[in-house]
């Protein structure tokens, strides 16, 4: 029973991550209607700048948080800019190639920045960990900020879209660019908008990432954006909280397979839930025909 | 009177289609102006380009005596144009009231926007009953009027409306008709495109008939309506 509640709570954590990650896919794709493919490669430049800030030059954590936060963002309005705005009303699948193209891009450029070898990246994260039951469960204060940090972005997300002008702005340009325009609202700048929040989440994403799991390198951002996507097709890509229930279920899956079945499988297990979720309902868990896009 | 919008010699391209072909009109301060035609006439072409939803390949659109060639269509809705778009195209998920407010983004003068509301659900009774209702269940007509309730909200000079009548059944059709007279009443200027060209020269002051991307006829709204032209092409119902 405790080690079960232990790898429930931390395939919880992982989803957590999965989720932060996979709401800046969903958002983009509602937004802008496209697949961000070097989404995962923002969450590794993130944690790159966080090591420098608070490893490489020792200085405060939450400046560490702060700073790479920033620089997602800019290099996020930036990708959106140069890569995907040229591409406005080109093919999906042009569109697509460019995103693969970034992500290699971002790969190889911090393999050239930051070299081959993997650094191992200290958490940011130094509380004591809660022990429960007596000390058989021991939660780790990173699992603890993973978590709330997904509950508190999710809130703040849900609020920002709903209660403001912006947020709503979001929504119309989700539904209808044309229709959009003609309320004055201008479509490249909410795009810009939504690459900007999905990025800062993908720099949060990359600090608790690797201070759960701590070997950074270029491809550290590949695999969880990988499965971050699947979790937001899982949950319903497009739906805010389709991406948080697909994240969660998608780690809690992959936790308990890693403990209970085999390590090695894990993966092949999420993603053969996802090929059975697709065919049973193929617009995902929370995906409607017609369903609230951001 | 002064003209508030002016068409020279516009020419829009589809590719290598040329769906607009040297089209010249003017629209004066306070009149309602139909463009009538038949489907594919290229109503709602010059529509969308005034709008700024299809560039022109030449020609000028003036409004207010400045060029608007240039201008981006998210920016002509704080200059006062509004456009009301074919097949309305309300925010089916978000419900009547988020639609209204959308349609005041520009716009960050809180009373007046308050005042607004207030004024689109005297004119929409029907909106006010449904208005935490998402758009997308609403009936034909109500749409349409949330349409023009949103574009109300914009405040603005002019309203451009595309096809408000279509696919509605003959009780919304009036209702509306009646709806576009009064807000003109109350100083909006309108340019309407309809295929209803019945309905439209009725409250139209001026119109202009559209024939495959040219204009082939203008005139006074209800001289139009006993042109034995138009009678024969449009008003045959």
């Amino acid at each position: 029973m405790a080690s079960f509640l232990t790898y429930l709570i931390s395939g919880i954590s992982l989803g957590a991550v999965y989720a932060i990650i996979a709401l800046g896919y969903t958002m983009v794709y509602g937004i802008a209607k496209m697949l961000n493919f070097a989404h995962g490669d923002v969450i590794m430049i993130g944690a790159y700048v966080a090591f420098l800030i608070f490893s490489t030059l020792g200085l405060n954590p939450i400046l560490a948080v702060i700073v790479s936060m920033l620089a997602c963002t800019v290099l996020g309005i930036t990708i959106e800019r140069i890569a995907y705005k040229p591409l406005r009303g080109a093919s999906s699948l042009s569109v697509l190639i460019t995103a693969i193209g970034v992500s290699y891009f971002l790969q190889n450029s911090a393999l050239l920045i930051f070299g081959a070898d993997s650094k191992t990246f200290t958490s940011l994260v130094s509380f004591p960990p809660i022990k429960l039951m007596g000390g058989s469960v021991v939660i780790s204060s990173v699992t603890i900020v993973t978590i709330l940090a997904s509950v508190i972005i999710m809130i703040a997300l849900t609020t920002f879209i709903n209660k403001t002008r912006t947020g709503q702005a979001m929504l119309a340009v989700s539904a209808d660019k044309g229709a959009a325009t003609l309320m004055g609202i201008d479509v490249n700048r909410t795009i810009a908008i939504t690459f900007a929040i999905g990025s800062a989440l993908a720099a949060i994403a990359g600090i608790l990432l690797c201070s759960a799991y701590p070997a950074l390198s270029s491809t550290t951002g590949a695999m969880p954006g990988i499965k971050a996507f699947t979790a937001a097709v899982f949950g319903g890509i497009g739906s805010i909280p389709g991406a948080m229930i697909g994240g969660l279920v998608m780690g809690i899956i992959e936790n308990l397979s890693k403990a209970y079945i085999s390590s090695q499988l894990a993966d092949a297990i999420v993603f053969g839930v996802l090929i059975v979720v697709l065919l049973v309902k193929p617009t995902g868990l929370m995906g409607k025909k017609i369903q609230e896009k951001v | 009177m002064e003209n508030i919008l002016e068409i020279k010699n516009l020419n829009v391209y589809y590719g290598v289609i040329h769906a607009i072909k040297d089209v010249s009109f003017t629209v004066r301060q306070g009149e309602i102006v139909t463009l009538i035609g038949a489907n594919g006439a290229g109503k709602t072409t010059t529509l969308q380009t005034i709008t700024g939803l299809i560039p022109p390949r030449s020609g000028e659109i003036i409004y207010h005596g400045k060029s608007i060639n240039k201008i981006p269509g998210h920016k002509l809705v704080s200059q006062g144009m509004a456009h009301v778009p074919e097949g309305r195209r309300v925010f089916a998920d978000l419900t009547v009231y988020q639609n209204l407010m959308l349609g005041a983004y520009t716009r960050t003068d809180k009373a007046g926007i308050d005042d607004d509301l207030e004024m689109v659900y005297t004119r929409f009774p029907r909106l006010k009953e449904r208005v935490n209702q998402p758009a997308g269940t609403l009936s034909g007509g109500e749409q349409q009027m949330l349409a023009m309730g949103r574009a109300l909200m914009s405040k603005p000079r002019m309203m451009l409306m595309d096809e408000p009548s279509m696919g509605l059944s003959p009780i919304y059709v009036n209702e509306i008709f009646d709806i576009i007279r009064k807000i003109n009443e109350d100083g909006v200027t309108i340019l309407l495109v309809e295929q209803n060209a019945n309905k439209a020269l009725n409250i139209a002051n001026r119109a202009y008939v559209l024939e495959t991307g040219r204009i082939v006829l203008e005139g006074d709204a209800k001289q139009l309506l006993t042109d034995p032209q138009v009678k024969a092409a449009y008003l045959s119902e």
